[in-house]
């Protein structure tokens, strides 16, 4: 399981009710079913991930989370996790507040497009970044609102989210994030995590 | 549609059940058919519930007919759902011409056939009467019930009624209730039986002729419901029957034509035009939001079984949309609901089809809850 998932995996107490925004094959929740006995649900667009999924015994529903996020009651679920996916909608603040919605706690992560890697592509070189966590080219990338730490985190002040938890991720380590060191995590994080509510 | 009776087997339901019509019932017979075995824990039983003109016969051989199962595709040894592995019991619904009680059986009042005598009867009727099944099977909880179409309906109201009788739950290409474009179908093919003059209002049963003509166009037209535009122009086209040009008449000149009265013909062997009527009007009277005070969410509050939902994108009978409304009340109710919509150009059809993407979910969904389930207990 890659990093970010045990990041996450951590934030999750056990026999909590989640619900995994993009789920992909269900990596993370299956492992958080096995460690923690959570109830776990998922939305997932792809038919061959869901067909995936449903074969591993997860519940998870073919369906575009843009749209289909209303079906679910308010506070619906103790976590809601969307991992590296807002960037990805049409209206990620929309996307956003169906999240805090439903979810009592949201996790959220983003690739950082702050990081010193994507500042040096563009400043240097004059082209789109890509790196680890943006493997894909300015043509075919699925990410249309791409932002750094610093701007979802300016997002979420101006917006009153509260922030519980941030983490950013540089490879394999891992530090809190604050308003004091905002700055410098923006600059070396590949990867940042929100734990909001 | 006529049988040995040998080649059925049947329970005979002596508790009184009272009609959704008002009309009790009592002493009736049931006919079912049961495939692999039933293990000692007693939790590897699965319950079909079949579709419209189906019956009990889901596998291998129908002894009836002499043909392949009605899902023989998906059901067998070593098939999607596995026999070797599950014990699988189907029963024929009430008002249903395979040996459960309809309206071709005697009225023991008279002696005569029942005929449009027999009693209305709805899917919640059919599931009641389905029950005693289990209770003569000893089977306290399912591993699974599926259900294509219609079947679909009544897994869905098995699951309403019973919430603890079943693990898991499978509706595929189904709907919570018929709307205006479904009844209007339904409409059609029983107005083509009634229209017939041999039909004579239900009282044909030893008469020489049965509304077979009627039947058979009721058939027709519902066919082409099953398929979707895009697989009968690739299978048909424009293309001839056995001949190079127009004969300019009226006889079947396109293999679409062909293809229909033939698919027309084989049904009237083995249907009864009565049953036809009395089931079809089951599923347009369904609706099961009518049943609970909160709607559809009421129907599957604090439900634990784990669904999983499939539609199939070119079903234009049971649209994606109808089993997304299933989705969005089992998510609303916070019951445990999978949900995957199967790309095929088959139509309604799809569920009895071995689509590659559909068998493989379905399998997968019952082995990986058949693990769980064991595990439960």
């Amino acid at each position: 399981m890659k990093n970010e998932f045990k990041i996450i995996a951590n934030l999750i107490p056990i026999q909590s009710r989640l619900l995994d925004v993009g789920c992909g094959d269900g990596t993370l929740i299956e492992a958080l079913i096995k460690q923690k006995n959570i109830d776990a649900r998922g939305i997932e667009l792809e038919e061959n991930k869901v067909k995936k999924c449903i074969s591993k015994g997860l519940s998870v529903i073919q369906g575009n989370a843009e749209t289909e996020l209303s079906q679910f009651p308010d506070k619906a679920f103790d976590f809601v996790v969307l991992s590296q996916t807002l960037q990805a909608f049409y209206r990620p603040e929309n996307v956003l507040n169906e999240l805090l919605r439903i979810g009592k706690k949201v996790i959220i992560s983003i690739p950082n497009f702050g990081y010193w890697q994507v500042r040096v592509s563009l400043l240097f070189f004059g082209k789109m970044p890509v790196t680890k966590s943006l493997p894909d080219l300015w043509f075919n990338t699925p990410n249309l609102h791409m932002c750094s730490i610093k701007d979802f985190y300016q997002f979420c002040e101006k917006k009153k989210i509260k922030m519980n938890k941030i983490i950013g991720i540089n490879s394999e380590k891992t530090s809190s994030i604050n308003r004091i060191n905002l700055e410098m995590k923006n600059l070396l994080s590949e990867v940042g995590i929100f734990l909001i509510s | 549609m006529n049988y040995k009776i040998e080649n059925i087997k049947q329970i005979t339901v002596t508790k009184p059940l009272k009609l959704d019509c008002g009309q009790t019932i009592n002493n009736f017979p049931i006919a079912y058919e049961t495939y692999g075995k039933l293990n000692k824990e007693k939790n590897n039983a699965i319950l079909i519930f079949h579709a419209l003109t189906g019956d009990q016969f889901v596998s291998g051989t129908n002894p009836v007919t002499n043909k392949s199962g009605w899902w023989n595709s998906i059901v067998g040894p070593e098939k999607a759902v596995d026999t070797e592995k599950y014990f699988i019991i189907c029963a024929n619904v009430l008002g249903g011409c395979m040996g459960s009680f309809g309206p071709k059986n005697l009225n023991e009042a008279d002696g005569q056939p029942y005929g449009l005598k027999f009693p209305v009867i709805t899917i919640r009727d059919m599931i009641k009467a389905q029950e005693s099944l289990l209770e003569y099977f000893n089977i306290k909880k399912l591993l699974s019930v599926l259900g294509g179409s219609m079947g679909g309906m009544q897994l869905l109201q098995f699951c309403a009624l019973y919430p603890n009788r079943t693990f898991s739950a499978v509706p595929i290409a189904s709907t919570t209730s018929h709307n205006a474009q479904q009844i209007a179908l339904n409409e059609l093919a029983r107005q083509a039986i009634m229209s017939d003059p041999f039909w004579n209002k239900g009282n044909y049963y030893k008469e020489k002729k049965s509304p077979k003509n009627g039947l058979a166009v009721a058939r027709m037209a519902a066919h082409i419901t099953y398929m979707s535009d895009k697989g009968l122009q690739e299978r048909f086209g424009r293309k001839l029957q056995e001949k190079k040009d127009y004969e300019f008449t009226f006889d079947a000149d396109f293999q679409v034509e062909s293809y229909l009265r033939h698919q027309g013909n084989v049904f009237v062997d083995r249907f009864d035009a009565n049953s036809y009527l009395y089931i079809s009007r089951a599923m347009d009277y369904f609706d099961l939001s009518k049943q609970f005070k909160n709607g559809l969410i009421g129907a599957f509050q604090n439900h634990k079984t784990r669904f999983l939902i499939i539609s199939f994108s070119s079903d234009w009978l049971y649209p994606t949309k109808n089993s997304k409304d299933i989705v969005i009340a089992l998510n609303a109710s916070g019951a445990n609901v999978a949900f995957a919509e199967i790309k095929t150009d088959k139509g309604h059809d799809s569920f009895l089809i071995n689509e590659p993407e559909f068998s493989e979910t379905l399998k997968g969904f019952l082995d990986s809850n058949f693990d769980i389930f064991k595990n439960e207990k």
